[in-house]
């Protein structure tokens, strides 16, 4: 299972999947690699000061309407590299692409980080807001489902010692637990009716939030993509380099 | 496949086969309860079917590892990749043989156990009729859990962590019918939610599981 | 400077406090693990090259 060198590839692939080529992509990751961390780090400094400095309060909500500017993104993003990983999953399977697989494993941390902050800044919001900490309501719920899977998901990445192994198993356990995680959202929904308003960035103008919130919310979500994209493409990087290093070792060892 | 199937009942009836197990913890479990909430019987009999349904789902989940793990040990499931049977097919069966051996002895105990618990008249027929239409799901997903963590060593916990989470969907709709027939509502639409579930895990989960399994005997 | 948040401060600080410092936590380990990785490979490459 080398990865680079030793596969000559009989046709060369162009456009989109010539990137699959671990040596390639870690050309182009480390080219466009800095413009990502300078997007991120300035539309994160750029939203979050905007939103925190100068924005009014809601004349319900108070102050605490600030702390929408890191909810909603990192919910977004939660849900989103699960999503990423559900493709890239796939792309393995199908494909058998070793980057593909890696980047579904570097990007579970940065999803569980996602939703650790949407759930904690859902708990301090829900306190002043509802009266309590947590509720089992639907979204709460479904988020902490979505934490347990991707608590599984690195457990069992880390549980099984062959790469190419684990990189099969856990993208079955990807498939398979995207079908539950919806699954979990419909029952969950049925199960009880929440306290937490409908989605804020829906087109329907009427349960939307105000001009003044939305286009600082904006800036924030692009600094949340920038910075998961950043960090997925640098993680991605370091399961190569590691990768990479282990199969040379491997064969110092044999010779 | 019959003989798989009967294989596999006799070996869990065997001294030793694990048998019995998984309602010893039921019934643990189950005892255990009223020491952590209190005596109060009207509150046990409201909580009652929650906790059967999750004594029983624990009970499920207790037993799985031994569900591959022998046969990976001594390469019974070697062999049952190579024959001609599908791998689908017999993972079913090996499914159908566990929810036979743990999963119908948890529906028939559970009654009795709900004594224990003071559960309303009304709720027994409920709480037996969605635990049988649940308890099958239970052992499919199972199955594939176990097919994913058989090449781990001590892999139990790990399984657990994996199989849980899957579990959440049948565990709300059963347990809602159990709830809500215990306490004279309409149950319709969540057993027939409950029945969809069972039906579409064991149409399509033995494939994952296959899947899973493929990759481990590799 | 400082906007008046009113009694909710607690609540905004500590969200913000505590996200920021999450994704701190995340970048730095992120960047760390990268750069022994890359440590790593480079000196088993040299040592490959050396010896063969």
């Amino acid at each position: 299972m080398s990865l680079t060198e030793d596969t000559p590839t009989p046709k060369r692939p162009s456009g989109f999947w010539s990137y699959a080529n671990p040596v390639k992509f870690l050309g182009l990751s480390e080219r466009i690699l800095p413009a990502f961390w300078g997007l991120a780090a300035v539309s994160l400094i750029v939203g979050l000061i905007w939103g925190f400095f100068f924005t009014p309060d809601d004349f319900r909500q108070g102050s605490t309407v600030k702390i929408i500017y890191l909810h909603v993104p990192s919910a977004l993003m939660a849900i989103n590299a699960w999503f990423m990983m559900l493709v890239a999953s796939l792309i393995w399977i199908v494909r058998r692409h070793h980057v593909s697989a890696l980047a579904a494993k570097a990007a579970a941390p940065v999803g569980v980080v996602m939703t650790l902050i949407a759930l904690f800044t859902g708990a301090v919001w829900g306190q002043p807001m509802w009266g309590t900490w947590w509720a089992w309501d639907p979204r709460l719920t479904s988020f902490l489902i979505l934490f347990l899977f991707y608590l599984g998901y690195i457990a069992l990445w880390e549980a099984i010692e062959d790469p190419d192994t684990a990189a099969d198993l856990t993208s079955v356990l990807c498939l398979v637990g995207s079908v539950f995680a919806v699954l979990s959202r419909y029952a969950v929904n049925f199960w009880n009716q929440g306290l937490h308003q409908g989605a804020s960035l829906s087109l329907d103008k009427e349960e939307n939030v105000a001009d003044v919130f939305y286009i600082p919310l904006l800036v924030c979500i692009a600094g949340f993509v920038f910075l998961f994209l950043a960090l997925v493409l640098y993680r991605t990087g370091t399961e190569i380099r590691l990768r990479r290093a282990r199969a040379l070792q491997a064969r110092e060892a044999r010779t | 496949m019959r003989a798989l199937l009967t294989r596999d009942l006799m070996l869990a009836f065997r001294a030793g086969g694990g048998f019995g197990l998984g309602l010893a913890f039921f019934l643990i479990v189950t005892v255990l309860v009223p020491f952590g909430v209190g005596p109060n019987s009207e509150l046990l009999s409201r909580i009652a079917p929650g906790i059967l349904w999750l004594g029983a789902l624990l009970a499920c989940l207790l037993s799985l590892d031994r569900l591959l793990a022998l046969d990976w040990e001594d390469g019974t499931l070697d062999l049952l990749a190579t024959s001609p049977l599908p791998l689908e097919a017999a993972l079913s069966i090996k499914a159908l043989a566990h929810w036979i051996t743990t999963g119908l002895p948890l529906v028939l105990a559970a009654p009795v156990l709900g004594i224990l618990l003071n559960l309303p008249t009304p709720g027994y027929t409920w709480l037996v009729l969605s635990l049988l239409l649940g308890t099958p799901a239970l052992s499919v997903i199972g199955t594939f859990g176990a097919a994913l963590t058989v090449g781990v060593k001590r892999g139990g916990l790990l399984m657990s962590l994996l199989v849980l989470p899957l579990y959440v969907p049948t565990l709300i709709f059963g347990a809602e019918a159990a709830r809500r027939g215990a306490t004279g509502m309409d149950t319709t639409t969540s057993l027939l939610m409950l029945a969809g579930i069972t039906a579409g895990v064991i149409a399509i989960m033995p494939f994952a599981s296959a899947a899973a399994l493929r990759v481990n005997l590799r | 400077m400082m906007p008046d948040l009113g009694k909710y401060a607690d609540a905004v600080l500590s969200a913000y406090g505590v996200s920021i410092l999450l994704i701190m936590l995340l970048v730095i380990i992120t960047l760390r693990k990268g750069r022994a990785a890359r440590a790593a490979l480079e000196a088993v490459e040299t040592r490959s090259k050396k010896n063969g």
